[in-house]
């Protein structure tokens, strides 16, 4: 066909287009993928005990702050490399921070506390727990996301799946921490912090496969 | 920032609004970009000119189905550049080529020359045209791509030269909804 019969057709279908479409379908994606692994740990495996004490609420909360500063922050990062183009790098120091912070925060805490103690204090209770089910629970707000940017338009497949994969960790890990009773922070920064790379690493490997348009 | 860039731009965000005239203007002057660039970079990488025409094609399929990614905050040539190049990659990879082959370069190469040669693009049009209903496919078959007139087409199938005309108008947009149909799907 000619290319200028082409460039007729397509313009004969010009239907306006909303370009805040792109944020928009990746904030359904997580959102709704946020409720789906919240509503399978719960179901699963239970909502955590010992939320009578104070210190079990402020575990959990900064749990949920490190697990959602990674969401929100790979979230938004990731709607701007679903754009043709992509996104600036000096960027991505946005999400590293919770990572920083929450290493920061745990070798704190490993220093006030007796060289004794540092095995328990990392290990927990559940690592294999919390090793298995995070990359578990993130299968489905991983397979939303990536439904999301596949209606966009990335240009560096790998990237985008691995933040793809860093969004899905992260929200995992916020439901994750309804359930989890490990009040350690040592143990957040390693457990959660590592299988929420797990899961941006296995974005980078799937996102060229999946994300092709 | 060029000319160019704030032609272009103006035409696009008309485009993102729904203005078809605009749509039709911004990607009448991308067609020749698209082909200087793709012939360039064939060649380059020392592959035949003749198959510049499907990327062009491809490439203008591409920016109609993913126009909403567009951010009007952000300029238009490199949004349009890195259509253009993930295309080139995706079509040399699918031939069996690596990115390595591919120069690095950037949206000002894009906008370096217009090129008028259009050529047909062997998109597989036979199938979708199969598609659309019988009247219609053959006035697209007969004045598109034949190349034969209104008139001589109205007598050969014994419709009015109006009937044509709008048998033609409707089945191109037929024919852009499938198109866009299977590139999505």
């Amino acid at each position: 066909m000619k290319t200028d019969d082409l460039v007729e057709a397509l313009s004969a279908r010009a239907a306006p287009v909303d370009f805040r479409e792109v944020g928009r379908r990746i904030a359904l994606a997580a959102t709704s993928g946020l409720i789906v692994a919240a509503v399978a740990i719960l179901i699963g495996l239970g909502p955590r005990s010992g939320l009578a004490t104070a210190g079990a609420w402020a575990f959990l909360c900064v749990k949920v702050a490190f697990a959602a500063g990674i969401a929100a922050t790979a979230a938004i990062y990731l709607s701007k490399l679903s754009r043709p183009g992509g996104a600036p790098r000096h960027e991505i120091w946005f999400v590293v921070l919770p990572f920083l912070a929450i290493m920061g925060l745990a070798l704190v805490s490993l220093g006030t506390a007796p060289a004794s103690h540092w095995s328990r204090m990392v290990a927990g209770d559940a690592w294999l727990e919390c090793l298995v089910s995070i990359p578990v629970i993130a299968v489905v707000p991983f397979a939303l996301t990536m439904w999301a940017v596949r209606q966009a338009a990335p240009t560096d497949l790998r990237r985008a799946g691995a933040f793809a994969g860093l969004v899905a960790g992260g929200i995992s890990a916020i439901a994750y921490a309804l359930h989890c009773t490990d009040d350690s922070l040592p143990f957040v920064a390693v457990w959660y912090g590592g299988t929420i790379i797990v899961c941006t690493l296995a974005g980078a490997l799937l996102g060229p496969r999946l994300l092709r348009w | 920032m060029t000319a160019d860039e704030t032609e272009l731009k103006t035409l696009m965000l008309a485009s993102q609004r729904g203005d078809a005239a605009a749509y039709r203007a911004l990607l009448a002057k991308l067609a020749p970009r698209l082909r200087g660039y793709y012939k360039r970079r064939l060649t380059g990488v020392g592959r035949s000119a003749d198959e510049a025409e499907d990327l062009v094609q491809e490439t203008l399929i591409a920016i109609h189905l993913k126009r909403q990614t567009y951010d009007p905050g952000a300029l238009f040539t490199p949004w349009l550049h890195a259509i253009a190049r993930y295309k080139l990659i995706d079509f040399l990879r699918s031939n069996r080529m690596s990115r390595m082959d591919v120069p690095i370069d950037d949206h000002h190469d894009l906008m370096a020359a217009d090129d008028h040669a259009s050529a047909e693009g062997t998109h597989d049009m036979t199938k979708l045209l199969d598609r659309l209903p019988k009247r219609t496919r053959q006035a697209i078959e007969a004045v598109k791509l034949e190349g034969n007139s209104v008139a001589e087409t109205a007598a050969r199938y014994g419709m009015s030269e109006s009937n044509v005309k709008i048998s033609i108008h409707r089945g191109l947009k037929a024919l852009a909804a499938l198109i866009g149909r299977d590139s999505s799907g």
